[in-house]
């Protein structure tokens, strides 16, 4: 076996500011950028064409194991992550049990370790089981081998003023964040839809945009009285992106995201009853969607976050009020993103790498993940098509949830191969076998000095 | 008409054309045999999620009455969770031959669901779902007011029929006042629908709870005052919807008490009517809280006709959906 066993040299990527090059990598990290490097005894990679995207960061995703393995696992959403371009996730804490302790949290990282097709850290719960009432630990989950830094109860919102106050103040002490799901549970019993003319209409009971607004508007005046980092998951009203832009220049220390179907899809699809469109928050007007695209674009709403929501197929195959909420979204990010914002001139591709890399891994505080492509950084990357426009199938999908609201829509680009740490998780649009993506995650820890998982 | 999802999708053709059907059916209720043989070998399923004995004993009634073979299929308590799921049970169905399928489900939409998951082949007739729509209410009340206004059917000591004005008939000029919880109503929104296609002027009032949002889109005028409404519109229908206690936990009201003094029809107000104004009721009614005993027993009450008629708009509607195309009476 060379010594180059494990390198590999991309021909012809352009960067994300226009610049053509080749990359070479080697140990794990981007050892050369230029023209006609050479490619002795490494793996050539024609990328013609394509772009070079740092590899994405998710600050939301459900991964769903422990507890609901036939929804998802931390091997199979991770899989679906890589098949999108992404090389790390944040993976939410509602599973069962919940992520409220360290050893569920050491559990989860573990399983991302060993799967190796992205980098997982967990988000440790705000309450114990996602309750409400009392604080999860913490700090124990701060100091973990998982390193927890983003806390959430995401699926419930933390409504209790008081819980919200403590939170924030805790986390400070390690230079944590609280995500909060915004959603005021009293205004939204039994809601599956936008609360709208067209709500009334179908007879579907209402989630008023108020609902969100308001525990934002709560929230960034808590995170300025105690002086606290705040973000806000899955912003979907005109009227959030509004008090974030109060909050913001304020000086408030606020982030928040958006989901990808939020800058795409709009309340009018909900008219057919057809499962695959309830989500939470739910889908609302087309004016929302504008504001939403608009606050991405200036900078009011920081990142792009998935939500991605695996559900076994007969969670959808049903009536709507007994349907689940979520939709997967992992896979089809970035042709969601490039389809809403970037085809029409908002975004650039240097700010889709700020909102689905940079930024996020800096709100997660995560190293290693996030900047941008130069010599010595660690090769986290993904080889983007953005020209190829076709409609969007199950084959596309690597996890193990097929609630894709974009199923026979057509979408511009394809991620054509993903890197993780130096290794490939994806090639020719096809996510590597399980066995070599782990294979190539022991060595690369090897390789690292670090100790490989047990 | 492949199924009767909602009101919203019928033009006022189509929705005149059920009520003339329907007016035929009438008339054979009151031959000495009371029953077609049009849908003999057809199988209906009454499928209900939810209890509902009147309207489940009208639809089999009217299946009866063609001559179709019933099986009454209760699921209530079934779910995704516990029990059998939708699909489970439409799949059965299908197997078993059901060429049409009445659904009550608690779940707004589910009929629509039904219709296009291709999980069945029959008909679907939305018998009520959710607080989405119930349409066969709807064409049951505009048929008796179409009925009361322009007469139906008469038939004389020795047999012979003398047809009424009513048949081909719309509701042009007709005012419609419907009060309660609109919010709720699958009777509000598919009345909503069929009687403004048909021309009806039509007012809604309620507490402004129970009042959906958006309400400005919908072909309607919204009043919260029940006095106002009868003072201002001086409607020829005041329709009435069953309130429920329960709402008062959900602060949509304070108590039933004060729901009554304001939005009920009491004594008072009826007497204010126009003298040939209807008052209707789908019932079951809750007498002394949205409507008095007086009213509902007064001659300006349709409640005993429209459960007469339900059948007859029943029966018009699944021979509309289940015999061949083209076939005549
Ligand atoms: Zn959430």
């Amino acid at each position: 076996m060379s010594a180059h066993e494990h390198d590999y040299v991309i021909r012809g990527a352009s960067l994300v500011d226009g610049e053509r090059t080749d990359i070479r990598i080697a140990d794990g990290r981007i050892a050369e950028l230029g023209t006609a490097l050479s490619a002795a005894g490494a793996t050539a990679i024609d990328a013609d064409g394509l772009l070079a995207l740092p590899g994405l960061v998710d600050l939301h995703v459900h991964l769903r194991e422990p507890g609901f393995e036939q929804s998802e696992t931390v091997l199979t959403g991770t899989r679906a992550a890589a098949a999108g371009g992404f090389t790390a996730v944040f993976a939410m804490a509602n599973t069962s049990p919940v992520a409220d302790t360290a050893g569920v949290v050491e559990q989860v990282e573990a399983l991302g370790r060993r799967a190796g097709y992205a980098t997982v850290r967990p988000i440790g719960a705000v309450s114990v089981g996602l309750a409400g009432e009392r604080l999860a630990e913490l700090g124990a989950m701060a100091t973990s081998r998982a390193g927890v830094r983003v806390f959430s109860d995401d699926g419930h919102c933390v409504s209790d003023a008081l819980l919200m106050r403590r939170a924030l103040e805790y986390v400070k002490s390690f230079d944590g964040v609280i995500a909060q799901h915004a959603q005021e549970p009293r205004l939204t019993i039994g809601a599956s839809m936008n609360e709208s003319a067209l709500s009334g209409e179908l007879g579907i009971p209402g989630w008023p945009a108020v609902a969100e607004e308001s525990i934002i508007a709560r929230d960034v005046l808590l995170a300025e009285h105690v002086g606290s980092r705040l973000h806000i998951c899955h912003v979907s009203t005109a009227g959030s992106v509004e008090v974030l832009r109060w909050a913001k220049a304020r000086g408030i220390d606020v982030t928040a995201e958006v989901t990808p179907h939020h800058l795409l899809l709009t309340e009018d699809l909900v008219a057919g009853y057809d499962a695959r469109y309830k989500v939470n928050p739910p889908l609302r007007s087309s004016e929302d969607v504008l504001a939403l695209r608009a606050g991405l674009a200036d900078g009011t709403i920081d990142i792009v976050a998935t939500d991605h929501a695996p559900h076994p197929a007969e969670a959808k195959d049903c009536e709507w009020g007994a349907a689940a909420f979520g939709m997967v979204g992992l896979e089809s990010a970035l042709s969601v993103v490039q389809a809403a914002v970037v085809d029409s001139g908002q975004l650039d591709w240097a700010d889709v790498a700020r909102v689905l890399s940079y930024t996020p891994a800096r709100i997660g505080r995560l190293s290693g993940h996030g900047v941008p492509l130069a010599v010595g950084a660690p090769a986290n990357l993904a080889l983007y098509d953005p020209t190829a426009s076709r409609p969007f199938d199950v084959s596309r999908l690597a996890g193990k949830g097929t609630n894709s609201p974009y199923l026979d829509r057509t979408l511009p680009g394809s991620v054509r191969a993903t890197f993780h740490r130096g290794y490939p998780t994806v090639l020719n649009a096809t996510p590597l076998a399980e066995e070599t993506v782990s294979a190539s995650a022991e060595h690369a820890d090897r390789a690292a000095g670090t100790r490989g998982t047990e | 008409m492949r199924h009767l999802l909602s009101t919203r999708d019928l033009s006022r053709d189509e929705a005149i054309h059920v009520l003339d059907v329907a007016e035929n059916m009438a008339d054979v209720a009151t031959r000495e045999v009371k029953k077609l043989p049009t849908l003999r070998g057809r199988t209906v399923v009454n499928l209900f999620f939810e209890d509902s004995t009147r309207t489940r004993i009208s639809f089999e009634a009217a299946a009866k009455r063609l001559s179709a073979d019933v099986i009454n299929f209760s699921a209530k308590g079934s779910s995704v969770s516990k029990g059998e799921s939708l699909k489970d049970t439409a799949q059965t169905l299908e197997a078993m031959g059901a060429d049409g399928v009445v659904l009550r489900h608690p779940a707004s939409g589910a009929p629509h669901v039904l219709a296009e998951s291709g999980w069945i082949d029959a008909a679907i007739v939305n018998a009520g779902d959710g607080t989405h729509e119930h349409p066969t209410q709807a064409l049951l009340d505009a048929f008796t007011i179409r009925r009361r206004l322009h007469g139906g059917t008469q038939r004389s000591s020795d047999g012979a029929a003398a047809h009424g004005t009513a048949r081909g008939r719309d509701l042009d000029g007709v005012s419609v006042v419907i009060v309660g919880d609109i919010l709720h109503s699958r009777v509000a929104r598919s009345n909503v629908w069929l009687l403004t296609t048909l021309g009806a002027a039509v007012t809604l009032v309620a507490p402004p709870t129970l009042v959906p949002i958006g309400i400005d889109t919908w072909p309607v005028d919204v009043c919260f005052s029940l006095d106002e409404a009868i003072d201002t519109v001086r409607p020829d229908v005041v329709m009435m919807l069953r309130i429920q206690a329960e709402r008062m936990s959900a602060a949509f009201f304070p108590n039933t008490r004060e729901y009554g003094r304001v939005w009920g029809l009491d004594d008072a107000r009826t007497a204010r009517l126009a003298p040939d104004s209807m008052v209707m009721h789908p019932g079951p009614m809750n007498r002394g809280l949205e409507i008095s005993a007086a009213a509902a027993d007064s001659a300006r009450s349709t409640v005993l006709e429209q459960v007469a008629n339900g059948v007859s708009v029943r029966m018009a509607v699944l021979y509309l959906l289940l015999a061949g195309q083209g076939e005549g009476l």
